[in-house]
């Protein structure tokens, strides 16, 4: 029961009925589309890349309540950031929702993203939290291929 | 609250001397199992049924006493088990009431019978230009075999359509029959929906204009007795694991005079009546399609799955299913904001939903908790998710040892789910 609490915590809960940054961007230079075969998410991410930075970042797309609240969180996470930050969160946000997060302090600092550290208590639930995260490394390699959590 | 439910719908539990759940319960040694310190609820039975002690003997004394390969031996092990193998293919001819028992080929399972038909007999018969037919609620193994066909060959693949009960529309479906259509494959009963097609129409429409006609029965064969003969349908596939029987094995079914004139399916051992390297004889039906060593524990345990049914008697679990199916799908429905997906008139035990707001895979969490196994996500049928404008549902599938308190369970969980998850 608490493990279900903590996965489904409120800010997840909120972010996955009111998601932010969701919507088209007709004028992004990268896109990518994520699909998850399991369970039928789908997720299509649109990135403003100027130079080495992420101007901007939206979403859209159909899932469960994590992937939809990761895929929100994200972007309001990486807005801003440099390529080589970004894969450092996301090494990061790996850590975490496999359960393999250093508890000493000296990970990256994941700031709201942490609210995912339910999902290591749910192994099957992994893919669903980093799915938009895999399909953001695929839009930033300019890649058109479907990304997928396989 | 799960009790007022009970108490104020009006399909009750059946008169208790007719159907013993208790005493049935107890051949399924799973069905005690604890998950996150519940009680086991297990609702995925369409995905594979559980197991009876009869079927897990069955197949553990085949390694412990009989243990041997089947057709090529004269000592004393080889003989008997080959006489248990095709014991085993009696009891599904019997089964299944085909004509005669060469009509059984033995194969992995319904995905497997599929694809040999669609290898062998598809290959030889459709060629460009011409059509298969099927239906808008197929299982992906019921579409990829005729798609790849298709290709192959430049034919077309034909889609009949359903109505938003998911029941198949028949005129539709008679108005896509014609000079070119090779085939008709559709499944005989809804892995999502449990809508259970009008077959016997089905095949008189086909056959009218002399086209042979494949019934996928992975799930049918669960919940209705089939009369192959009655029916005169020309394929017949069976899925073991989910009729109770083990993981890998499975029935097809055909017309003698259809098997015969088919070209083999694998090459290799036992299908050949003699090889040599300037031509090989292939040998009769049913062993042409029977290349290699098969799965004779599974076939021999297949072969109790088949005695056990026969012994509760097939009839009488569907009409306690039935009663199952009412209970739940009332019991459902009082819940806020739920959609039950698929409302046939004709249907069997198995019922999709989805939850205003809420993904089926969160509700699948939810769910898992309270030690309830539901199917949540595609169901292999993503073309049918699609006519229903929903990317995914939640399946609850009910047999024989499932029970109305079990349903309880579910409606409790489901509120459950609102509470978690708002
Ligand atoms: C209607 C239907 N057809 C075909 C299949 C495939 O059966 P199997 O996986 O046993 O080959 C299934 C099982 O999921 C099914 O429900």
């Amino acid at each position: 029961m608490s493990d279900l609490h903590a996965l489904y915590q409120e800010v997840i809960l909120d972010h996955c009925k009111r998601p932010h940054n969701f919507r088209p961007m007709p004028d992004s230079n990268r896109t990518a589309q994520g699909y998850n075969p399991l369970c039928g998410d789908k997720v299509t991410l649109f990135v403003k890349l100027d130079g080495d930075r992420i101007f901007d970042v939206s979403f859209q797309g159909s899932g469960c309540a994590i992937s939809t609240a990761s895929a929100s969180l994200l972007t309001e996470t990486v807005k801003g950031k440099t390529l080589a930050e970004v894969e450092s969160i996301f090494a990061g946000f790996h850590d975490l929702v496999t359960g393999k997060a250093k508890t000493d302090g000296k990970g990256p600092a994941l700031g709201k993203l942490a609210v995912f550290s339910g999902v290591s208590e749910f192994p099957v639930r992994v893919k669903c939290a980093t799915l938009v995260w895999h399909t953001l490394r695929s839009a930033l390699q300019g890649g058109e291929a479907v990304a997928t959590t396989e | 609250m799960a009790t007022t439910t009970r108490e104020v719908t009006p399909t009750t539990k059946p008169a208790g001397a007719a159907f013993d759940v208790a005493r049935i319960r107890r051949d399924f040694p799973i069905l005690k199992a604890k998950v996150h310190g519940k009680p086991l609820v297990y609702f995925d039975n369409a995905a594979t049924a559980q197991k009876p002690r009869q079927v897990i003997e069955a197949e553990q004394q085949f390694y412990l006493s009989l243990c041997s390969n089947v057709h090529r031996g004269v000592h004393w092990l080889s003989e008997n088990a080959t006489q248990a193998y095709e014991e085993a293919r009696a009891k599904a001819q019997h089964f299944l009431n085909a004509a005669e028992s060469r009509e059984i080929i033995f194969v992995r399972g319904t995905t497997e019978a599929i694809n040999l038909v669609a290898g062998t007999y598809g290959r030889k018969n459709v060629q460009a230009g011409d059509e298969v037919v099927i239906s808008a609620m197929e299982h992906h193994s019921n579409i990829v075999p005729w798609q790849m066909l298709c290709e192959e060959k430049g034919a077309k693949l034909r889609v009949a359509p359903i109505n938003d009960r998911g029941e198949l529309l028949l005129e539709e479906f008679e108005k896509l029959l014609g000079p070119r259509t090779k085939l008709v494959a559709v499944t005989h009963v809804s892995n999502v929906l449990g809508t259970i097609n009008p077959v016997r129409q089905i095949i008189e429409m086909a056959h009218r204009q002399s086209i042979p006609v494949l019934l996928d029965g992975a799930q049918a064969a669960v919940h209705v007795k089939v009369d192959v003969c009655a029916l005169d349908c020309d394929f017949y596939t069976v899925s073991g694991h989910k009729l109770y029987g083990p993981t890998g094995i499975g029935l097809l079914y055909g017309k003698a005079k259809l098997l015969e004139a088919m070209p083999p399916y694998h090459g290799g051992g036992d299908m050949i009546s003699s090889v040599s390297f300037e031509k090989t004889l292939y040998n009769v039906i049913p062993c042409k399609f029977e290349a290699g060593t098969p799965n004779i524990a599974g076939t021999l345990g297949l072969g109790a799955a088949i005695d056990y049914l026969d012994a509760l008697g097939l009839e009488n679990a569907a009409r306690y299913e039935h009663q199952l199916l009412m209970y739940a799908t009332d019991a459902l429905s009082r819940i806020p904001g739920l959609r039950i997906v698929g409302t046939a008139k004709e249907k069997a035990s198995v019922i999709s939903f989805v939850m205003d707001g809420l993904h089926p895979h969160d509700v699948g969490t939810v769910l898992d908790q309270e030690g309830i196994a539901v199917r949540t996500g595609h169901h292999c049928a993503q073309p049918l998710m699609d006519r229903f404008g929903v990317p995914a549902t939640t399946r609850a599938s009910l047999v024989f040892y499932n029970t109305f308190e079990e349903i309880d369970v579910l409606v409790k969980g489901l509120h459950k789910v609102r509470e978690i998850l708002g």
